[in-house]
């Protein structure tokens, strides 16, 4: 297990872990110090696949970058776009009809259960089972499809638009919405006897990578991280936007701190996404998808605005200061993963490559929203 | 409540309060001047902010002699760091770092700590000592927008190429 040894720091040679690595799931670099088989420290090279949006953000005028909130993170694009186009509207005044609302809402959350399956999958093929990936891959295609039926993409939707929808949902999406969720409710039982029971997993997992609530502080973790870690945050929750506040549903957090209690938090955020899921549809009311006053011209007073979200992947922040031009001065993007990966490097030493490995893994990162 | 807390703490920073300009008689002469002559950069001292149109609770402009007072009062508070980043107001000659805090509990209240500085010669001191999760965002400021973050340990580029000698982020760079 991971017992502490006595380092001897003379002796030691570095790896590089990526910059393309199938353990990093995309184009990261982690430079480790090793001595043996434990990092004694390690460095994370990161911005191989920068793209500066924060930059085409001031290009661009407000509807124009739409479309780049959902290339950041490409698993879980819908969240990102929410909180872009909440932030605007809340700076310019823009009220959004209650059925665009919930629809997001629900759409939201099934882009949430399809990034947790996919992580699922890719997680378990880290640790060595490859099998989960191909179950998880085909529930993952059931919403894909239904999403892409509707917004007319399967990855990097431009769904959201500033006051509602650009496409309303039909009768066939509401009934594979609900044909949906009791299929997902089964495969859940199925991951969990196939996966969370096998003992070679847990042996990879549990008291591995210990992350106390000081460090998730100190680095600004939120998601499975922070909940992992005994933190009961949520942004859904704690600073409640759009309608989550007409759902009930609870926040997973297990205080066991270790990989296996982040694996739980995200396998347990499954089944609340999919009860959100099934409130929506039951409440989702009639009406327009689109205000009937809107600006024709989106251009928000001047100061500055903030929104937070809480995406797959953690608390995703956006600042925008306005000077009151049909282009943002300054659009700042701030992404999740970038403060969960940051503490990887204090958190990794003294670890053995494999566990580190496996730490890695149950950090969930999409490479290039780290990047942006 | 912590937003009052925070608010008392955080006003001991700014002991004279800032004295409010008494208004001018807005003859119509008055007003195009106005409209011509650009509004003066912000002095600093704590405002309220309404959090339903600005997302944000308390927005504290100091000086950045006073940042490492001012985020140890946050660290005492157990706020977390939630991102560090710059603007470049080119017109009042300044670059602006902003950094954001919230908090884990229910108890919500964002509070914004922002500080400007010379654009000639940009140099804040580094808070990577107080929160080491300031490290990336740090580096990353520097890259964009080539501030300085005195006493940091590795601040080399983060996200831009390793020999990159320009800052995208300011508003004269031209690609």
């Amino acid at each position: 297990m991971n017992s502490p040894i006595l380092l001897q720091p003379d002796e030691t040679f570095i790896l590089n872990v990526g910059p393309q690595h199938p353990a990093t799931h995309g184009v990261l670099r982690v430079k480790m110090e090793m001595n043996g088989e434990y990092i004694v420290n390690a460095e994370t090279v990161i911005g191989y696949i920068h793209r500066m949006h924060e930059k085409m953000g001031e290009l661009k005028t407000y509807p124009q970058f739409l479309m780049n909130l959902s290339r950041m993170d490409y698993l879980g694009a819908l969240g990102y776009s929410h909180g872009h186009v909440l932030l605007v509207e809340k700076a310019s005044g823009i009220v959004v009809p209650e059925r665009a609302e919930y629809i997001r809402a629900i759409m939201v959350e099934l882009n949430r259960i399809a990034s947790h399956l996919f992580w699922f999958g890719a997680f378990v093929m880290d640790l060595g089972g490859f099998s989960p990936l191909m179950y998880a891959l085909q529930d993952r295609e059931h919403i894909l499809d239904m999403l892409e039926a509707v917004t007319g993409s399967r990855l990097t939707y431009c769904y959201f638009r500033f006051g509602g929808l650009y496409n309303d949902v039909d009768d066939d999406f509401i009934t594979a919405a609900r044909q949906f969720i009791p299929r997902m409710r089964k495969s859940m039982k199925k991951y969990h006897k196939l996966v969370t029971g096998n003992i070679i997993f847990r042996k990879r997992l549990e008291g591995i990578a210990p992350l106390s609530k000081e460090m998730c502080r100190k680095y600004g973790a939120s998601s499975a991280v922070a909940r992992g870690s005994g933190i009961n945050f949520d942004v859904r929750k704690n600073e409640p936007y759009s309608v989550y506040p007409e759902f009930d549903f609870d926040v997973p957090v297990y205080h066991e701190c270790d990989s296996l209690a982040r694996y739980m938090v995200r396998m347990d955020e499954i089944e609340q996404s999919l009860r959100i899921v099934e409130q929506g549809l039951d409440k989702l009311p009639g009406g327009p998808i689109m205000p009937d006053k809107k600006p024709k011209l989106i251009k928000p007073p001047v100061g500055d605005y903030y929104q937070a979200v809480e995406t797959a992947r953690g608390s995703f922040g956006i600042r925008l200061v306005s000077d009151g031009g049909k282009n943002p001065y300054r659009l700042k993007l701030r992404s999740p993963t970038y403060s969960n990966m940051h503490l990887f490097d204090e958190a990794c030493r003294g670890m053995m490559i494999m566990d580190a490995l496996a730490f890695m893994g149950s950090l969930d990162l999409v490479i290039p929203e780290i990047d942006r | 409540m912590i937003y009052e807390k925070i608010k008392t703490t955080l006003s001991s920073l700014f002991p004279d309060p800032v004295p409010v300009p008494p208004e001018e008689e807005s003859a119509g002469d008055d007003q195009e001047k106005k409209v011509k002559s650009p509004p003066p950069p912000r002095q600093d001292g704590l405002l309220e902010r309404e959090y339903s149109v600005h997302g944000y609770h308390l927005d504290a402009q100091i000086s950045p002699a006073q940042l490492i007072a001012a985020v140890t009062m946050l660290d005492d508070a157990e706020f977390f760091i939630e991102s560090i980043t710059g603007v470049d107001w080119i017109k009042d000659n300044q670059l602006e770092v902003v950094y954001d805090f919230s908090r884990y509990d229910f108890d919500l209240c964002r509070v914004v700590i922002r500080t400007r500085i010379d654009r000639q010669s940009p140099v804040v001191p580094t808070i990577t000592s107080i929160y080491p999760g300031a490290n990336w965002h740090e580096r990353e400021t520097h890259d964009f927008f080539g501030i300085k973050f005195d006493g940091h340990p590795n601040l080399i580029p983060l996200l831009l190429p390793e020999d990159a000698d320009f800052h995208p982020l300011l508003k004269d760079f031209k690609a």
